[in-house]
């Protein structure tokens, strides 16, 4: 015992020495602790603003949609100049106490994250409806309670882009897509890239497969989790061995292992980013990343917030489009050689056509 | 594993394990048991301990400590504050957020001061009970890892029952499902007896493989429409409102009466291995299953159904979280939460007693519904939580592990004895020198 307790004495005297050298502020000014910078920044927030979200089994590090609501929360909250709590949830049993103990901490905007906290977050805002609520992925709207907003994304109808180009990039004349499990928020991508693909044979008179998705079984390629795991790689591999040329991985970190197979492969095979751009997030994806299909939960969530903050929160709920800009294509950066011109305006032209109506896309949100 | 294709039968396999297993070489079983019969007191210690490392964890990632830090040498006292602070403040959200809110109570009365307490029951219910189901297959000498499996299908059973059969009455349905969930886990786990009587399979194999067969097919119980799969088209099964555990304190509290099924199950596994006549099998058998045979026993039978009233013990937990906290909102293929592997470390606290078992299941309750406060109320990461869960194991689990890994000797009870009589000797001795020209104290050693 009194050997633990000098071995950890030594431990913590070592890592303090390691950065004790540094300039004492003066004595009276104490030193602003991240809540008082925050505090000095703005003061365009209603009195006693507080935003708080919690995650889902995850976490905040999850590279998906965790992590980027949690960056357009603190956003706002560092534009709106004030403090926010971020809990994370361990697990399922979590989500309804973690929301309970955010409500005890005083906080009058909570953002949940995911379709797995749906009926929590509808039970607190039932029961608390002097507090508004948010949630990111779920459509809570049947439940018409005014103090919910839900954030959805129709990122079918960046898919039907990214599916049209592919089509057109494609040498075998085959493309893949696999995802990490067939619910709503995953199939919606695969879906859609079928349809741009579909749309890119009847107006170019061409036979492009796709491997991974059937649209009338509404079924496909499915890894089991979002992880980047030896199942994950195995069905990347399954799929690229169809003599497929463009891959669309559609779940978190998935895509780690369908570079792994790509690279397994030898062949030149591109890979279709979701989400976020890859190319920002991981370099290493640039040199076979043709592009990715944003979803942009970032700014969905940052301006929920602010419009919380300013005392404008609407329930109405936000559905994510090319339109708004709450989804779309990113740009083809290291790979914009392969993308010839005329392909690239036909591609610009969808998305015209896609926001004016005169094309439709078909998702679980527009039927 | 050979590659020769035949079976080995019941002999052989005796025979090869004698063996591999000479009489001399039972570091590990006996590391095994040491861990998990450990005292209180090397409880307490291994808590102590725990919370002592937890409070340097918290200390270093704070980010006031951090900051001043860095102006050690100029004014230290700003360091030591600033740990004081980070360290008071994170146990002071622990303890308001398992026990007692101080600032709840200001509010809304002595009742409200007590929710934390309540939220620390209803998250010790599932753990007491699974706790119990793995202490019990301790005892009869054997490791039920399979808690996680036998969980997921209880509450599938439950849940899938509670779904279809929703129009019954409300107790009834409630005591369909229950018992239909006990039943489940008490199959998934015979199972794995079933192999390790049979076949000599080891049960910690078995029953981490069958985890794995029960995950896989939840979550395709959960994709294909027409089983689990919920009418929204997400992977989460339909709610069970009728078949829920009823709160037992009004809506106030989330604590059901599932936490006195809990309560129940506690008292019924001391009378189970204290008191009754399958109990006592499963304790020789535990003990030691040769003299068990010699004695009578039937050592494959006891050990199958050991392993099967472990199942239904965990499958209770299963049920519990199938039809209590998730009842309103459905179960998606992570219904266990970790508690099957939390279990193992309530039971090793508890020291595979019933009552033992109970208080580290309020304890754990304590840590998870105090861990979430403290992440809410003082932003300390909830992986802090999990470090001292962590370190209780490894303080009890560690010193018996590393004895039987580098072979060192057991303190064997040979050895403790002959310690505490030289002890007691010098003690004597000192007392008899001491009192010298007094009258001769009478020692009692």
């Amino acid at each position: 015992m009194k050997r633990a307790t000098k071995l950890a004495a030594i431990a913590g005297a070592a890592a303090l020495l390691l950065s004790a050298c540094g300039q004492a502020p003066p004595e009276d000014g104490a030193s602003p602790t991240a809540n008082d910078t925050a505090a000095a920044g703005g003061g365009t927030a209603v009195e006693g603003f507080k935003p708080c979200i919690v995650s889902d089994g995850g976490g905040f590090n999850d590279r998906s949609f965790n992590q980027s609501g949690l960056e357009g929360l603190q956003q706002a909250a560092g534009s709106l100049g004030v403090d926010y709590i971020q809990v994370q949830s361990a697990s399922d049993t979590d989500f309804a106490p973690n929301i309970q103990n955010l409500l005890d901490q005083g906080c009058t905007f909570i953002v949940t994250i995911g379709f797995q906290l749906a009926d929590a977050t509808e039970q607190a805002a039932a029961a608390n409806p002097d507090v508004n609520f948010a949630i990111v992925d779920n459509d809570s709207s049947a439940k018409g309670l005014d103090n919910l907003k839900s954030l959805v994304f129709n990122t079918a109808e960046a898919a039907f882009m990214a599916g049209y180009l592919s089509a057109g990039v494609s040498e075998t004349g085959v493309v893949g897509t696999f995802g990490g499990q067939n619910f709503p928020t995953v199939s919606i991508f695969m879906d859609g890239f079928a349809q741009g693909v579909d749309h890119y044979n009847e107006v170019h008179g061409t036979s492009v497969r796709v491997v991974g998705w059937d649209r009338e079984a509404q079924d496909g390629s499915f890894t089991g989790a979002f992880q980047a795991n030896e199942q994950a790689r195995q069905t990347a591999q399954t799929i690229i061995d169809q003599n497929v040329d463009i891959l669309l991985p559609v779940g978190g970190p998935i895509y780690q292992s369908a570079m792994a197979a790509i690279n397994d492969s030898g062949r030149d095979i591109l890979l279709l980013g979701v989400d976020q751009d890859f190319f920002v997030t991981d370099p290493t994806t640039a040199p076979i990343l043709l592009t990715s299909i944003l979803k942009d939960i970032v700014v969905a969530v940052n301006d929920a917030t602010m419009e919380a903050g300013a005392g404008n929160f609407s329930a109405s709920t936000y559905v994510g489009t090319l339109e708004n800009g709450g989804v779309g294509l990113a740009p083809f950066h290291d790979l914009a050689d392969r993308v010839p011109a005329e392909l690239s305006s036909e591609v610009d032209q969808l998305k015209a056509d896609i926001i004016a109506g005169k094309i439709t896309v078909e998702s679980y949100l527009n039927q | 594993m050979s590659d020769e294709t035949h079976i080995p039968t019941d002999p052989e396999v005796a025979k090869a394990a004698a063996d591999a297993d000479p009489p001399e070489d039972n570091r590990w079983k006996d590391a095994v048991r040491e861990i998990f019969s450990a005292s209180p007191w090397v409880a307490v210690g291994a808590l102590v301990l725990a919370f002592v490392v937890g409070s340097i964890m918290i200390a270093f990632t704070d980010s006031r400590v951090q900051e001043v830090s860095a102006w050690f040498f100029q004014r230290p006292g700003d360091t030591f504050s600033a740990l004081g602070s980070a360290i008071g403040r994170a146990y002071s959200q622990l303890f308001q957020g398992a026990v007692f809110n101080v600032a709840f109570a200001e509010r809304g009365g002595f009742l409200e001061g007590i929710r934390p307490l309540m939220s620390t029951l209803t998250s010790a219910t599932p753990l007491i009970a699974a706790g119990l189901g793995v202490a019990v297959s301790f005892r009869a000498g054997m490791f039920n890892i399979g808690g996680r499996g036998q969980m997921i299908f209880a509450a599938i059973a439950a849940g899938w029952l509670g779904y279809v059969w929703s129009g019954l009455p409300f107790p009834l349905l409630l005591i369909i499902c229950v018992v239909a969930g006990v039943l489940a886990g008490a199959l998934w786990s015979g199972l794995a007896g079933f192999l390790k009587a049979k076949t000599g399979a080891h049960e910690v194999i078995a029953t981490i493989m069958l985890n794995y067969i029960a995950f896989y097919f939840l979550q395709w119980l959960l994709m294909t429409p027409g089983m689990l799969r919920g009418v929204k088209g997400t992977p989460i099964s339909n709610p069970v409102p009728d078949a829920a555990f009823p709160l037992l304190f009004g809506s106030r509290y989330t604590v059901s009466w599932a936490f006195v099924v809990s309560l129940a199950a506690v008292a019924f596994c001391w009378w189970l291995l204290n008191r009754s006549s399958m109990g006592f099998a499963f304790r020789a058998i535990g003990e030691n299953p040769r003299a068990a045979k010699v004695a009578g026993i039937n050592v494959e039978r006891t050990m199958v159904v050991a392993m099967m009233v472990a199942g239904a013990l965990v499958g209770l937990a299963g049920t519990q979280q199938a039809l209590g906290v998730l009842a309103s909102s459905g179960f998606g293929d992570a219904v266990d939460a970790g508690i099957g592997f939390d279990a193992i470390t309530v039971a090793l606290l508890g020291g595979s007693q019933p009552i033992g078992v109970l208080f580290a299941g309020l304890l754990f309750g304590a840590f998870q519904a105090g861990g979430r406060a403290m992440q809410a109320g003082a932003r300390v990461d909830i992986s802090i939580v999990a470090v001292i869960q962590s370190v209780i194991v490894l303080f009890i689990a560690a010193p018996p592990l590393v004895r039987a890994i580098f072979r060192l000797p057991q303190p064997s009870q040979a050895a403790l004895a002959r310690k505490a009589d030289a002890k007691a000797r010098a003690k004597a001795a000192k007392a008899l020198a001491k009192s010298g020209s007094q009258d001769g104290t009478k020692e009692s050693a």
